[in-house]
């Protein structure tokens, strides 16, 4: 099950522009692993997931994915490996209808008609969306575009989960759906996200950013608890972990 | 903001095309060559002609019935683009001012027929046009178009078009009201802030066109469209486009209401 794993190491990145955005970032991410990003706005989370699909490649420092390094040559087969799932449903889902979306992987990977109609099947059922089979994209409200776009990433069996802030811009209720939905998953997931409480239940283990850099890798509860940190790296405890607003206690 | 009273309510279309008509189930080719040969007879006729336009109403006439499509709703669709129609021809009866027509005492000149031709075949092919978009769906008519030897970028170009234009509308409509908002009057309605307002607009479908392309290439893009479904030119299809090809020929070459009318005469004689 080697396919699941993800190696960073010393991973370094500059822009165009000169931006240090990444500079020596590792850590290995091993199979069924759910593992959360997090940072302030400008930490280097995006720039750091865009890697992992091979979007970018990296100025200096190594990746692999499962078996492979990644390089120009491997793209392909790290691609179909990694499932990227963007923060702006919008940019994911481009085909005239939601089937043709899903649709779309599958067909790219060269799977004959009848399996790539089983695929989209099945992957709208797993995100228990298939009545909206035929809709266009733009008439889906949020939270079901967010659940088509998964599912376009979905259908083409990926090992490994990279979700980028899935629950922005989504009521409560869709969110706390979301979130049950992610929990299913058995996929290695890397899921970056300014919404602790949402990583607080979904992810065991947390890798914070800070400038470019891992500032601290570990068990949720244990960062979560760590103030300090958390206040050096512009973050907030999650609000389930806060004191109550009402009675003072704490809960954790 | 309500895209689809904007604009062309271009999703209607969509929606009327997922009908289940004889029509609809047609090969897409059949009818793409048969609007285009319709298109190529009714823009081949002299600058002057008007008569011989009017039995060409016949084709979109019979497309509406056999499609089931709303004839309100194209005429509204019509009127929209009419003005771009009118820009072309208006200019015609200032320049023509030689009389051709007489009816009574009054002069019709060479322009006001010109301009009355353009219309007319303005109407023509832009409401064809329409309808073998909510009979065949634009998808379909882009991959046709591919098949028919379009290079595959304008296809693709096509049909982005279709999908982010109300990606694009929403964008612009959300800074032009965030600009409204904070220009108290007519002071940041100016020229200078509206410049920068498209630029910056240009500048974010730059960068949305980046993500698009990365999530496409994430699943596999490699340059082409995958179509779904199969096509098939039966029997069907060779009727339909050789019928109405025969019939365009017959409509080009022989100016109908006028043998009508002179045998009419004829027989009032």
């Amino acid at each position: 099950m080697s396919h699941h794993i993800i190696e960073v190491t010393e991973l370094r990145y500059s822009y165009p522009d000169g931006t240090q955005a990444l500079q020596g970032v590792s850590f290995r991410a091993v199979h069924g692993e759910s593992v959360a990003i997090v940072g302030a706005n400008g930490a280097g989370k995006s720039t750091l997931l865009l890697h992992l699909n091979g979007y970018l490649l990296p100025s200096e420092g190594k990746i692999r994915i499962g078996d492979l390094p990644l390089t120009r040559g491997t793209l392909l087969e790290i691609r179909r490996t990694v499932g990227m799932v963007f923060q702006d449903p919008d940019d994911q889902l481009f085909m005239p209808t939601v089937y043709d979306d899903v649709a779309f992987g599958p067909i790219n990977l060269g799977l004959p008609p009848d399996e790539v109609e089983m695929r989209v099947t099945k992957a709208l059922g797993l995100v228990e969306v298939p009545h909206l089979k035929n809709k266009p994209p733009y008439r889906l409200s949020g939270g079901e575009k967010r659940r088509v776009a998964i599912a376009t990433v979905l259908s083409m069996s990926p090992d490994i989960l990279v979700l980028d802030e899935p629950t922005t811009g989504l009521d409560p209720l869709a969110r706390r759906q979301l979130i049950g939905l992610l929990k299913n998953f058995r996929h290695t997931k890397i899921i970056a996200s300014h919404d602790l409480d949402m990583v607080a239940d979904l992810c065991e283990r947390t890798i914070v950013l800070h400038e470019g850099a891992v500032r601290a890798d570990g068990p949720t509860a244990e960062i979560f608890r760590n103030d300090a940190l958390l206040a050096a790296c512009r973050l907030e405890k999650p609000l389930s972990m806060q004191g109550c607003p009402v009675c003072g206690k704490d809960r954790t | 903001m309500a895209n689809d009273s904007q604009l062309f309510n271009l999703n209607y279309l969509d929606v009327l095309s997922r009908q289940d008509t004889p029509l609809h189930r047609l090969d897409p080719r059949a009818k793409v060559l048969t609007v285009f040969i319709f298109i190529c007879a009714v823009v081949s006729f002299g600058r002057y002609e008007v008569s011989a336009l009017l039995p060409f109403f016949l084709f979109p006439a019979a497309m509406i019935g056999l499609g089931n499509l709303p004839v309100s709703y194209l005429a509204r669709k019509l009127l929209v683009i009419l003005p771009f129609a009118l820009l072309i021809g208006i200019a015609n009866p200032l320049f023509d001012r030689e009389v051709l027509v007489r009816i009574g005492p009054v002069g019709i000149s060479g322009g006001w027929v010109s301009c009355c031709s353009i219309l007319l075949r303005f109407a023509l092919t832009a409401l064809v046009a329409l309808i073998l978009i909510a009979v065949t769906g634009f998808m379909g008519v882009c991959a046709v178009l591919e098949r028919l030897g379009l290079p595959r970028v304008f296809t693709v170009q096509l049909l982005f078009i279709h999908r982010y234009l109300f990606v694009l509308t929403d964008e612009a409509g959300r800074m032009s009201r965030a600009r409204a908002l904070r220009s108290f009057g007519s002071r940041g309605m100016r020229l200078t802030t509206f410049c920068p307002l498209v630029g910056h607009l240009l500048l974010r479908t730059i960068d949305r066109a980046q993500r698009i392309y990365l999530a496409m290439v994430s699943r596999g893009f490699t340059g082409s469209f995958p179509v779904r479904g199969r096509l098939c030119f039966g029997s069907r299809e060779a009727a339909f486009t050789l019928g109405w090809t025969a019939a365009f020929i017959v409509l080009r070459l022989v100016n109908v209401p006028q043998e009508l009318g002179r045998a009419l005469e004829g027989l009032v004689r």
